[in-house]
């Protein structure tokens, strides 16, 4: 069994927490702008595809980061694109805008120990439910999980790698057009 | 050449430039498509590099149904019906692997890397009377052009060669390496898939060149660069394509091929203007060397640029292939192959990877706006007031093709770069082979055969 955690990992559990329940406010208020700010300058955003490979062979199930191709891979300037897009007012694919929300849950700190508390970086993992909701009655959910490493900016956390990892092969959705 | 019954006519009326909307709703249509188109036709199912070795295999789709696409010890490629002859499994579960036998998961019916039937349990005594050679998984098929992996299930269908009607000289210079040598390409790990709700007609014909600065409005505004990552050029070059300095043409093969295709001329491709590249430095050099060596290869015709869309179902922009998958009249399931050069360095295969995913597929900023209009048009035009109005492809009707084949001394027929020929062309195509008892009746009438000419003037070399 884990050793009990202590109360300053709790504390950073919470915070960290809040800080991703945060996140998702913004996105889902279309506050895309201040979600950038959440971004360090260097973030990677990543999301590889899942194929159907044997169970013998699963080193072979995620597309390999930069090698080959993924749902996204993004980096700050990319991601700064698609917001600048959205803005236009004729991304028609999110024009109007899509009534997205994200439920975020099972949060834990991944390799946290006492030791991680006030370090500069920390990876979280936690799991997504999205749901875009479009016009009358077109309706998609994505599900999946997400490996976060944050990064303490002047004393503030931001978000330097996102890993998401969606639970489809052949994406259901006829397009990507929010932020996971 | 089929004579269009005038039912068919109503549905597709290539004089007034007018096609019926049923033929993207109507579920006999749907099916009648399943056997006159998809069972006849000649269909992409993969590339070579995907399969490199024996045993090596992937799936493929045929219409609706899946194919295994592998390589048997023969080192030949074979294209098989997904579907177990015992009593219809699925036999293979992967997207990929390597095997020389496929078990089937119900019963154990064992296929091998060709698809023949190998062995099955209780064969002794159980069926004794079976000649294991007439059960094996149903053969396409199988042509390879240029490393692209092609099969029909029809016997009696043309060479993949004679299918491609004259187009073959603008198919195989997307599959070329970037010198312009034979066989570099590779498709990168990943085939993109996904689901649109729209007939999988809808994206097929190419080129719809009149949509770009509205649908990818707000691409341009944003990126400041075109659908593809080209520069956005000013308003008074509309005659010539965004991002092209050369004169581009609408192409289309009575075979039903189209294609925008740009004429050769010297001159360096602008790759110091060249939008997206120059954010991609390393992808920009490493092309403006091997164009060099393109020059040197294929002399003027290193500077054709073309991304032919092949009858039915393929379609090409730039060096990335897309196979329209039918699933249902108003459903499609579009796969995306990405290619690059096979000896590329790796740093220019990531760039080109992150290019691709910025503007291609699901995600890419150019086509999500693609099939918010496609999934819109299906929805808006499904009611019984919608499906009387007849769609408009009317642009330049009047106009025959511009410029007969021989005018460039370059195969197809060319219209202007703004006009829906392509898309007349194309749905007179699906007519007459929705209709066609045989492949008498779809022999096309033959009107691109210049490109002899062309290379014995000595413009291919
Ligand atoms: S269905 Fe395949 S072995 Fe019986
Ligand atoms: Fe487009």
């Amino acid at each position: 069994m884990a050793d009990l955690l202590s109360h300053e990992e709790l504390m950073l559990r919470l915070e960290i927490e809040d800080f991703l329940y945060m996140e998702a406010d913004l996105l889902d208020e279309h506050r895309y702008e201040e979600w950038l700010d959440l971004l360090t300058h260097d973030v990677r955003y990543h999301a590889p595809m899942k194929r159907n490979v044997s169970s013998k062979e699963m080193d072979k199930e995620l597309t390999r980061e930069a090698v080959e191709m993924s749902w996204f891979d993004e980096g700050k300037d990319t991601l700064e694109k698609r917001v600048a897009q959205i803005r236009t007012g004729v991304h028609w694919a999110e024009e109007p805008l899509s009534r997205v929300t994200h439920f975020v849950s099972n949060v834990r700190l991944l390799d946290s120990g006492s030791d991680k508390v006030g370090a500069g970086e920390i990876r979280v993992k936690s799991r997504f439910l999205v749901h875009r909701n479009r016009l009358e009655d077109e309706d998609n959910t994505w599900i999946g999980n997400r490996i976060d490493t944050l990064r303490r900016v002047d004393g503030e956390w931001k978000i330097s790698r996102r890993e998401i990892y969606l639970d489809q092969n052949v994406l259901l959705s006829k397009n990507l057009t929010n932020f996971f | 050449m089929v004579q269009l019954t005038s039912e068919m006519k109503r549905l597709v009326d290539s004089e007034s430039g007018t096609v019926s909307r049923e033929i993207f709703w109507n579920q006999d249509l749907y099916d009648q498509e399943m056997e006159q188109v998809f069972n006849r036709s000649w269909l992409f199912v993969g590339h070579e590099s995907q399969i490199p070795n024996a045993g090596d295999y992937i799936l493929g789709r045929m219409g609706e149904e899946a194919v295994i696409v592998s390589r048997g010890r023969d080192e030949k490629v074979h294209v098989f019906l997904n579907s177990c002859r015992h009593r219809g499994n699925r036999v293979c579960r992967y997207d990929q692997g390597n095997s020389f036998t496929h078990v089937c998961s119900f019963h154990g019916w064992t296929y091998d890397a060709t698809g023949a039937l190998v062995a099955l349990p209780y064969h002794e005594n159980g069926y004794d009377l079976m000649d294991k050679s007439q059960w094996g998984l149903l053969q396409a098929r199988v042509e390879v052009f240029h490393g692209s992996i092609w099969a029909t299930w029809d016997k009696s269908a043309p060479s993949f060669h004679e299918y491609l009607g004259g187009s073959d000289f603008y198919l195989a210079t997307g599959l070329m390496h970037t010198d312009g040598s034979d066989n570099g390409a590779e498709v990168l790990g990943g085939v993109v898939k996904w689901r649109l709700g729209c007939n999988w007609k809808v994206p097929c014909p190419d080129t719809d060149t009149t949509h770009g600065w509205i649908t990818h409005r707000s691409t341009a505004l944003a990126l400041g660069v075109g659908a593809t990552g080209n520069p956005v050029r000013p308003r008074e070059d509309r005659s010539i394509s965004v991002g092209q300095t050369r004169s581009r043409y609408t192409v289309s093969f009575p075979e039903g091929h189209t294609m925008g295709v740009t004429i050769p001329e010297e001159g360096d491709p602008g790759w110091e203007e060249s939008g997206t590249w120059n954010e991609r430095p390393a992808v920009r050099e490493y092309l403006r060397e091997k164009f060099e060596e393109r020059k040197k290869r294929l002399g003027l015709m290193a500077h054709l640029s073309v991304g032919p869309a092949i009858f039915p179902n393929e379609g090409w922009l730039g060096r990335v292939v897309r196979i329209m998958h039918p699933q249902g009249p108003a459903m499609t399931e579009i796969w995306t192959y990405f290619f690059v050069d096979k000896d590329a360095p790796q740093e220019v295969k990531t760039e080109l990877a992150n290019y691709y995913e910025l503007y291609y597929g699901p995600g890419g900023v150019t086509q999500q706006d693609d099939m918010e209009n496609w999934y819109a048009l299906t929805i808006a035009s499904k009611g019984p007031v919608a499906q009387k109005l007849d769609l408009n492809y009317q642009m330049r009707l009047s106009e025959p093709p511009l410029h007969g084949p021989t005018e460039f001394g370059m195969p197809g027929l060319f219209a202007h770069n703004y006009s829906d020929e392509n898309h007349r062309r194309y749905y007179q195509r699906w007519a007459e082979v929705m209709q066609a008892k045989d492949w008498g009746e779809m022999a096309p009438t033959k009107a691109a055969a210049a490109k002899d000419d062309w290379m014995k003037n000595g413009n291919g070399r």
